[in-house]
Parts: structure tokens; sequence; C-alpha cells
């Protein structure tokens, strides 16, 4: 005689329900991450037949390498930059009273509405050699040349820091904002000077915050295309722009799966290597 | 650990004013060395407030602090060297309870060779030997409970001040706490300024208990003052489990209550409307063995519920007052009980006679 434990019974029939119901995310990830991601790398190694000639290219031309550099040094400018600007907003945004804090992410959120394509070319007005900026400078006396602020990797950075400041922003304001304000307080109370608590208390408590914000600007820039293309003057040569000219003038299909699936490689290997490095999970599980 | 010396602390005329709330109105109070004051008053009352302004938290809006003599109205939180244990506990979740507990020592950049043992001692003090190394997380509430009290008394605080930092656990580990605090006050010699909402907790624990209403003081005074010498009607409901009654002013040291004559051994407030406040536990059943000075008088019994250690009677006078008596649950106090809808005769002592004004003032 079989015994079977009926609340062995109810939890299988449980998991069977709650596989039914995942199923919608599983097929629309499968769908929209497996199956690309699996016919790009197919791609990468076909040509009229199994081949490693894509990869062999990439890792023996100079051009590749010297834009994966590229492409990695921009994004973490970028990534910096927008964490040493954007930490000051959402610590403004998360510490000010009521209309206040709406007003700041509005401003933060706002440019959200415009696409990046009009950011970029107003962007391309008011740096170029004659642009609102060099214009004022030479009046106030401060240049006598116009500087070359656009055109190359600066004015890339410069335009990338603004389009994907609201995605350092967010995630700060949103960890922020849950930091108890009477952790603060306690600080103080404890004989915590200002400087004090915020290093020992406010910032270890906000780097979830940090962490996410810096993995999507980074992971973002990477694949930027519209603002360097315009920005860059033709010399940034990033790596969605490889990717683009050998679809496009070259119908390379898959010498730029090949770049994919090395720069996909590439950031999960920076990740793993940052996870060594600082404890993510340890950080990000906090309660 | 070593005896801190508890600080004088004196409150001038504070006030607190959020555009037209007067969270804190004139309140001035004078705390001596060692001394353990509850605030007590209903939620809204200013308990919050006026602990926020000797913390430093809070500026006020008119009104002078003194610690000690000194006057510190503008100075900073971190430099007043008060303990304070917050309503949440306000544990650090990122660090251990060894790191929580070593942070006035670390912010106070004191050698970092003494960390451990003053740690040691202080979670030693609050019985938690060993738990320097456990996350916040993984304790229970009345460790972390603990764990604020080890961290706000190691920098050996002259004043502590506690925001209801009993009111998240449950009533048995409340008690237990209670307990242990009052302990740990005698051990530290502290000044204890202590919020509460909960008047047996203040009558339990302090030496004096201040009540607050509507932002202003309403009296200060011992545990059994307060019970026996309520300043108004206000004090009298929020002091252990009265009935008011409105009565009329006889002259002399009479009142009378729905045509009982009542008779007090305490002075009648000059003037104005009157109450009596009438304490459950005070209320007697008449079985003729009672002193005879007693005010006597018969009411109808309306309700018997039992609660344990005691049953409490539900009343109502022959003109339907409501009141209601306490009585012990041993055989020989519940058998004078009568059953319901029956009529009883109970008395009060003139001691426990207590008249006060009807106005709050
Ligand atoms: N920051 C504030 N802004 C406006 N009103 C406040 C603020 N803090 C407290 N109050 C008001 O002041 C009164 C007293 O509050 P509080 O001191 O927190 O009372 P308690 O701690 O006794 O419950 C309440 O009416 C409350 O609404
Ligand atoms: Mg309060």
């Amino acid at each position: 005689m079989s015994v079977i434990d009926p609340s062995l019974r109810y939890r299988r029939r449980e998991q069977g329900l709650m596989l039914l119901l995942a199923s919608p995310a599983v097929i629309v990830i499968v769908a929209l991450v497996v199956i690309p991601v699996g016919w790009l790398m197919t791609q990468s190694v076909y040509d009229n037949g199994f081949t490693l000639e894509h990869y062999r290219r990439i890792f023996s031309e100079d051009i590749y390498w010297r834009s994966f550099t590229l492409t990695f040094r921009i994004a973490l400018m970028v990534t910096v930059l927008t964490l040493i600007l954007g930490y000051p907003v959402a610590y403004a945004a998360a510490h000010v009273k009521r209309p206040w804090d709406v007003l700041i992410l509005s401003f933060v959120i706002l440019p959200f509405w415009t696409s990046v394509l009009v950011r970029a070319y107003a962007w391309l007005v008011l740096l170029q050699r004659t642009g609102v900026t060099n214009q004022m400078l030479e009046r106030f006396g401060l240049i006598s040349e116009p500087l070359a602020l656009v055109h190359n990797e600066l004015g890339t950075v410069i335009a990338t820091v603004h389009i994907l400041l609201p995605f350092m922003v967010l995630p700060l304001y949103s960890t922020m904002q849950k930091i108890p304000r009477e952790l603060m307080l306690a600080g103080a109370s404890l004989g915590g000077g200002p400087l004090h608590t915020f290093l020992r208390v406010f910032l270890p408590l906000s780097l979830p915050g940090v962490v996410a914000g810096l993995t999507l600007v980074f992971v973002l820039t990477l694949g930027f295309y519209i603002t360097p293309e315009l920005l860059g003057g033709g010399r940034t040569i990033m790596i969605s722009m490889v990717v683009s000219r050998n679809v496009e003038l070259y119908n390379q299909w898959g010498a730029a799966s090949a770049v994919g699936v090395v720069l996909l490689v590439a950031v999960i290997a920076v990740f793993a290597l940052v996870g060594r490095i600082i404890p993510l999970d340890k950080m990000l599980g906090q309660k | 650990m070593a005896k801190s010396g508890g600080e004088r602390v004196e409150i001038r005329s504070a006030s607190k004013i959020y555009g037209s709330v007067r969270a804190l109105d004139d309140v001035s109070l004078d705390i001596a060395p060692q001394e353990f004051v509850s605030l007590l008053g209903p939620s809204g009352s200013g308990k919050t407030t006026l602990l926020g302004i000797l913390g430093g938290f809070i500026q006020p809006s008119a009104g002078t602090i003194l610690f000690g003599g000194r006057d510190v109205t503008f100075t900073p939180p971190h430099k007043r060297d008060i303990g304070i244990v917050f309503q949440n506990y306000a544990l650090f979740p990122h660090m251990s309870v060894g790191e929580n507990v070593a942070f006035p020592l670390r912010a106070r950049r004191l050698p970092k060779s003494t960390y451990a043992e003053r740690v040691k001692a202080a979670l030693a003090m609050v019985d938690l030997a060993g738990y320097e190394e456990r996350g916040i997380g993984q304790l229970s509430g009345g460790q972390r409970q603990r764990v604020a009290l080890a961290r706000a008394m190691i920098f050996e605080p002259r004043l502590i001040l506690m925001d209801e930092p009993l009111s998240a656990l449950d009533k048995q580990l409340r008690e237990t706490m209670q307990i242990e605090l009052r302990q740990l006050h005698k051990r530290l010699g502290a000044t204890i300024i202590y919020v509460t909402h909960d008047q047996r907790e203040a009558l339990t624990m302090s030496d004096r208990v201040a009540i607050l209403k509507d932002g202003k003081l309403v009296q200060i005074d011992k545990p059994e003052r307060l019970h026996d010498h309520p300043a108004n009607a206000f004090v009298a409901s929020f002091i252990g489990e009265a009935t008011l009654l409105p009565v009329e002013r006889l002259g002399g040291d009479s009142v009378s209550l729905g045509g009982a004559i009542l008779r007090t051994s305490r002075p009648l407030p000059p003037q104005g409307d009157l109450v009596l406040a009438i304490q459950t536990e005070k209320l007697l059943i008449e079985d003729g063995t009672h002193s005879p000075e007693r005010n006597r008088f018969s009411a109808r019994v309306t309700d018997i519920v039992f609660q344990g250690e005691s049953l409490r009677v539900f009343l109502a006078l022959e003109d339907g007052t409501p009141l209601s008596l306490r009585q012990p649950s041993h055989y020989e106090a519940a058998r004078r009980i009568p059953p319901i809808g029956e009529t009883v005769q109970i008395s009060l002592h003139p001691q426990d006679t207590i008249i006060v004004p009807k106005a709050d003032g």
C-alpha cells in the first residue's frame, strides 16, 4: 500500500499552477531574448557553412579593438559622470518637501518625452564652433578660439550623459527615498556629525541604487548609436556603429553578429568581475 | 559600566508652531539629575515634538532648553551627548549588532582598541552577550530593542531619551522590559525622559509623570499623586480606569450624585462645574462590614464580565447613569456580586471620592 503525503500532492499542484501562471512571461522572454540571441550566435559562425572567420577578424584587426576600447572608455566616463551629477540631484529630490521633489523629478524626466534625435541635434546647436556655448565663452573673454566641444569624444560624452541622466537619478531616488529619516537622526543623536553620518549610514544604504544606476547607464551607453553618430563627427566610432556599418555598407550580417556576441560576452565578463570584487547580491539583497 | 551621573534638564516656556497647529504650547518642566520622567498623553499631544526639541532635531518656535545649566537650545544633535532610543529602534540595517553599538564610539573618534571591550560590556548589560556578529535582520523585536538600548548607553550619556520604545513589543515582553529598564536606570544613574501613551507603563516606571494634552502640560506629579489628586477631569480620565460622573456642589464637603449625597475628605475645587472620578477598584459592594463613614448608594447590575484575575461589574444608578466596579475573582468576593438585574448597595470612601473641575485648566 502506498501512502501519499497529501501536503506533497498539494505542493505539486501549487507548483504546477505557478508554472502555468509564469508561462506568459516565459513565452515573452523566449520570443524576445532567447530566440534573437540564439539567431545572433548562429549568424556569427555562419558564412556559407560553419566558420570562425568573423571572430578571427575581430581579434586580429586593429579597428575592432580600437572601437571596443573606445566604447568601454566612453561608457565608463558617462557612467562616472552621471553618478557625480545624478547623486546630488537624487539626494535633493529625496530630502526636500512635497512640491519641490515633484518639481526636481519633473525636470529630470521631462527630456524623456523628447526624442533622442531631437536632443542630439539640440546639443549640436549648443556645442558647435559657432554655437551658443562658444559664443558665450568668447563674449566673456574666457577663450579666444572656439573650443572643439563637438564632433569628437567630448561631444558624445556630454550628450550621452544628458540623455542617460534619468536612468541614474531615478533608481538613486527610489533607493534614497526608502532610507528612513530616523536613521539619520539616530546617527546625529549618537554623536555622528553630518559628514560622518552621511558616509557611514546614508551612503552605504544608497549603494543598491548606485549599483542599479551604474549598471543601467553603463549597459545603455555601450549600445548607444544615434548620439555618437551625430555628435562624434565620424571619428568616434562606437561599437554599435561598427555593427551598423557591417550591415548597411557591407551587408555583412555574420560579421555584425559576431561583434554583437563579443560585446555581449564582454559585458557579462565585466559584471562577473565587478560582482567578484563588490558583493552585489549582498548589497542588493540586504534588508 | 561606570555610573555617568544624571543631567539636570530645564525646559523653559518651550513652544512649537506648525502653521496653525500649536504642537507644543508654552511648556515648562524641570527635571532633576537621575530622575525618570515620563511624558504621557494621547496621540498628537506633542510628546514627540518635545522629545525632538530636547534631542535637537526640532527647533522650538520659542523657549529655552538648559542641560545642567547650559543653554543648548541651538546646539546641534550630535553635540548634545544624549542617548536616544527611537520608536522603531532606528538600528542601522547594514551594520552588525557590534557595529551598531560601536557607532557612538566611532563617531567620537575614540581609540579603536577600546571598542571591543566596551561593546562587549554594553551588550552584556542588556543580556545580549556574544551577539556582536549578528545581523540586525536576524534579531527579534525584543532583541532589537535591547541593541538600541546598548547603542544609546555605550557612550555613558547623562541623559537618555526614549520615544515609545516598547510600543512594538507584545504585552508580556513589554512588562519584562519595563522592569529591566527600571533596573538599568538605577545602575546607570542617568536622567531618563520616556515618552509613552500607555498610562500603566508611565505609572510603573517613572519617578514623575508629565501629562500632555494638545501641546500643553496639564500636570506633572508622582504616580500616586496623579492617581489621587488629578488636576482635572482629563487627567482623571487618563489615569487608571476611571468613570467620570457630573455632580452638583452642595456646599461644604458634599456633592450630590443623582440624588445620593457624597462626602469627600478633600477640599472641593473653589468654582465651576464638578466631576466625580471613580476608579473601578475603589468602589466596593457593601456587605455591612465596611467602615460607617463610607458614601453609600444603590445601583442596578447591568452586566458582569469575567476578565481573569477580576470581574468587571457594570452598574446603572437610579437615573440610569452608568458606572462600573472591579471585583477580585476569588470566591469570597465574586459571590457578593448579585445576578444581572438585581439592585446592589455600593460604597466609596471619602478619601477615594475624588472631585475635579470639569473644565481643563
Ligand atoms: N512636521 C510637522 N508638521 C506639521 N504638524 C506637525 C509636525 N509634527 C507634528 N505635527 C503636529 O503636532 C502635533 C503634535 O505631534 P506629536 O508631537 O508627534 O504628537 P505625539 O508624539 O504626542 O503623538 C500633532 O497635531 C501633529 O499633527
Ligand atoms: Mg509620537
